[in-house]
């Protein structure tokens, strides 16, 4: 039966409670797809004969009380995994191998999904395109040569492509979402202390987040609910009332307020991002939504403060790797040149860039003038979005300011890389959630996403309006399978 | 604003990444455009606001202080890049 892979992850979840399909077939289904994808290069590494193995026990005894029973599932290689090696897309952790599992793949686990490998990303999660992995880039399934965006660009890939059903990725800035944008997925950047960051290799404490990236609102929502929990293991995780997101989504968005934040019109975009946006608005009026215009004016200050705040925290969190407890090691001829080496020929070109750009903003005569000053002005963020929370439920804006673009395209100019999260990261800044839906096509044919911010801890209602717009836009993504000979 | 080849030598010293001259170039003028770029932050004043420390304002939870990972050393070694049973080792460090 080739046609599983086409299968929603609900859909896979029904035939397996109906016993119409068993754990086994949906599996291998996906390995074999993904064995004849190889050229996306969505994969570090693969882990199909343990879930092979997994599957047929399953099988033998299925708890069909489970949320995700049977079902398989490739992450993130940013995930730590217990005895899977786990690279974050870099030369300097290429030989490490997790004793211990992170605690968002722990929870997918316990619900009865099957691990199939892990995913591409761009290194330590710093890129917006894949093209910084140390393993190489990942093609995106849309069209050849084409970026699939980053940093979770093998989980989007993996996605379109159906190499997996549904997967999870992690957002600092707009490593789902804008991925997602550029694939015609669905990605989910939860709330800041929704889901525990225990065992995921660290980019910028203070922003990371790990979230669901799926085929449509539905998966988003049932994954959402699997991985999202309270864990005393992540001392910023917080203890809240989390809703059975999937079975508590509705379509029903009749009177809510929705706030279109001028500031997000910004120059140079292209027509048909507008023209995107003004779609968008006219589906949740005719949902029965409001529109509100607002204002959020310190909009355009977001990415010089990420560009501060994120390498800051990433030049910190990645002092870890100096060749002496764990990862790559270079030869030196002294303690301190070792350090030098393994760091040198360990993290990739952007990385060290970061790193640099972090150590500096934190140095001692430029901390206040840089690292102070950003964090004033991520507090002036924040309270934009507190204002407008008194008028409105949530926010629409386009995903991304472009659809994708080529490979190699950006990688010589680091600014225009970097504006390509110019939408996602004032929601990072600010801690909120935010989802991207597909919503339609420019004239490529390549897929444009647009995006529901919320409040603080109220994903139930951007589910719920993505679910309602979903149905109204009917997006169908064009897949044609190019890379399958 | 502009950050010259001394300035990249120090933060490569401070990040212990060691940067060879033509590398140092790339990286000066990469720099450049990125600082160029975070410099628009100046446009603001910002005397009177206060810094954000924390996005979730909530207090950290107390826990009681024990032990819940026991013998765990061959699984904190097993990744260490040179073999030994007990220790992690590195160059000779004291003459």
């Amino acid at each position: 039966m080739s046609d599983i892979t086409k299968l929603s992850l609900t859909e896979l979840v029904e035939n397996i409670k109906n016993k119409k399909l068993s754990s086994t077939e949906i599996t291998k289904a996906f390995i074999e797809r993904s064995e004849k994808s190889k050229e996306l290069n969505a994969y570090i590494t693969d882990d199909f004969t343990s879930a092979l193995d997994k599957a047929k026990k399953f099988d033998q005894k299925p708890n069909l009380d489970l949320k995700l029973p049977g079902i398989p599932m490739a992450v993130k290689d940013l995930f730590c995994t217990k005895n899977i090696k786990t690279t974050a897309g870099s030369k300097i952790l290429n030989n490490f191998v997790p004793t211990y599992e992170s605690t968002v793949t722990e929870n997918i686990w316990n619900e009865g999904a099957i691990l199939l490998g892990k995913l591409n990303c761009d290194e330590f999660a710093m890129g917006s395109s894949n093209e910084t992995s140390f393993f190489g880039n990942v093609q995106n399934p849309i069209d050849k040569d084409l970026v699939p965006g980053g940093s979770s660009g093998g989980s989007a890939s993996a996605v379109a492509g159906q190499l997996t059903p549904i997967t999870i990725g992690t957002d600092t800035g707009g490593s789902i979402r804008q991925p997602a944008s550029f694939t015609g997925t669905v990605g989910l950047k939860p709330t800041y202390g929704s889901c525990s960051r225990y065992g995921i290799v660290a980019f910028a404490s203070s922003l990371d987040q790990a979230g669901p990236m799926a085929q449509n609102v539905k998966d988003c929502a049932l994954l959402q609910e699997v991985i999202s929990s309270y864990d005393t293991k992540d001392s910023t995780s917080i203890d809240f009332k989390r809703n059975k997101y999937s079975k508590e989504l509705t379509n029903n968005i009749k009177g809510k307020k929705i706030g279109i934040p001028k500031e997000y019109r910004v120059d140079g975009m292209p027509k048909e991002i507008e023209d995107l946006w003004q779609k968008g608005i006219q589906y949740v009026k005719d949902c029965g939504a409001e529109t509100i215009d607002i204002s959020l004016p310190h909009t355009s200050y977001a990415l010089p403060t990420y560009y501060i705040v994120a390498p800051a925290e990433a030049s910190s969190n990645l002092a870890r790797y100096d060749g002496v407890k764990y990862g790559f090691r270079a030869k030196g001829e002294n303690l301190i040149d070792m350090y030098e080496k393994t760091r040198s020929e360990g993290f990739g070109a952007e990385v060290q860039r970061r790193i640099m750009i972090g150590t500096y903003v934190l140095s001692s005569g430029y901390y206040d003038a840089y690292y102070l000053k950003a964090q004033k002005v991520r507090k002036l963020i924040k309270n934009d979005f507190d204002e407008v929370y008194k008028k409105v439920d949530a926010i629409l804006t386009p995903s991304t300011p472009s659809s994708a673009f080529k490979i190699g395209e950006k990688t010589n100019d680091p600014v225009s890389m970097y504006l390509n999260d110019i939408f996602t990261v004032p929601v990072n800044l600010a801690g909120l959630p935010g989802i991207s839906i597909p919503a339609g096509h420019d004239s490529k044919g390549y897929p444009l996403g647009l995006q529901i911010i919320g409040k603080a801890f109220d994903e139930q209602n951007i589910l719920n309006i993505a679910y309602a717009m979903e149905e109204k836009i009917n997006f169908k993504n064009k897949i044609t399978d190019w890379w399958i000979k | 604003m502009s950050i010259d080849l001394k300035t990249i030598k120090h933060i490569s010293k401070l990040s212990r990444i060691s940067v060879d001259e033509k590398r140092a170039e790339k990286l000066a003028g990469d720099l450049n455009s990125i600082f160029d770029f975070i410099e628009k932050l100046n446009e603001l004043k910002t005397d009177k606001v206060k810094p954000l420390t924390s996005i979730a304002e909530t207090t950290l939870k107390l826990r009681s202080d024990e032990v819940k990972s026991k013998n765990i050393r061959e699984q904190i070694i097993k990744n260490s890049p040179q073999d030994n049973e007990d220790y992690f080792v590195v160059p000779k460090v004291i003459e």
